[in-house]
């Protein structure tokens, strides 16, 4: 059995196997959801900026994630029936005459 | 009157957006109308208690989300807090071998992403179970920040969070499901071919 290298850290750590990602990775990963939302800090934000200029295998899994988003937000929209208008505003019609 | 006029200047914009969010959340058209009529007869008769000035489509949809579970939950049974078989990250990107070599320009995996009908992307959503699709839904689709989801929905940030984190991967999963069903993904040897075409 060989003994552990700790002289591997900051060496490709990987996630779940892959050997694109190095540890600054993992921690852009994790962030991933929350940086595309726009809600990390200012300094996390540029934190993981920076990694993805310099890091292509992030900077792209970033991109395609923004563009999950971007799909879902984009194909969830319905027109709303001309009966629901009608309906919503008899409704608040007679609200009105009520009091 | 001039409240009546105020109302429907400012609340009615939303029908659009609130009767999409009530589809998602009813699965069903009838539904999703009575639950729209209702939200904004409620909101109509609180309307003079709304704060000028603070957030109108966050208002609305708090009442909406308040109407949606009071009225349609309790008409089942069980609430639906079901849990969520854990998801690896960057769930559809592996599958459709994001990380598998790097392309230049746009890729595959991102060509995949293009085919996608609205009738999968809503399907996929209201897939998520119902405490997952809400927050999706306001997040992805109406773009409410984590404070204000966790206003509408009276939960903490840190479940927003760690409900965003889950549902976008089960949504992912689910829109895999459709990409294999109409075999939308990308051959793995793809890259492979690309890669010796560039040479």
């Amino acid at each position: 059995m060989q003994p552990e290298d700790m002289s591997s850290r900051g060496a490709p750590a990987g996630l779940g196997g892959e050997s694109a990602f190095l540890d600054p990775c993992q921690d852009a990963i994790a962030t991933l959801y929350t940086y595309l939302d726009g809600e990390l800090t200012k300094e996390r934000r540029h934190e993981i900026k920076r990694h993805l200029d310099d890091c292509g295998p992030c900077f792209q899994a970033f991109g395609f994630e923004a563009d999950v988003k971007a799909l879902i937000a984009s194909k969830c929209h319905d027109d709303v029936p001309d009966s629901l208008r009608r309906r919503v505003a008899e409704a608040i019609g007679a609200e009105d005459t009520k009091s | 009157m001039a409240d009546k006029e105020r109302f429907a200047d400012q609340a009615m914009p939303f029908m659009g957006s609130l009767y999409s969010a009530a589809l998602r959340m009813t699965r069903n058209p009838a539904d999703a109308e009575d639950l729209v009529q209702e939200t904004y007869l409620k909101a109509y008769r609180a309307f003079g208690s709304f704060q000028e000035g603070t957030n109108l489509k966050s208002w609305l949809y708090k009442i909406l989300t308040n109407t949606f579970i009071n009225t349609y939950r309790s008409r089942r049974r069980r609430p639906v807090e079901t849990d969520l078989e854990d998801v690896e990250d960057l769930y559809l990107y592996r599958r459709l071998g994001g990380l598998e070599g790097a392309s230049a320009g746009r890729s595959a995996e991102d060509q995949v992403l293009d085919q996608f009908n609205e009738a999968e992307v809503k399907g996929a959503v209201e897939s998520l179970p119902e405490a997952f699709r809400l927050v999706v839904m306001l997040s992805d689709v109406e773009g409410f920040s984590y404070k204000e989801i966790a206003e509408i929905l009276d939960i903490p940030i840190g479940t927003v969070m760690s409900r965003l984190h889950r549902g976008r991967k089960a949504l992912q999963k689910a829109l895999l499901t459709f990409a294999e069903q109409r075999r939308l993904t990308v051959p793995a040897d793809v890259g492979l071919a690309a890669n010796l075409r560039g040479t």
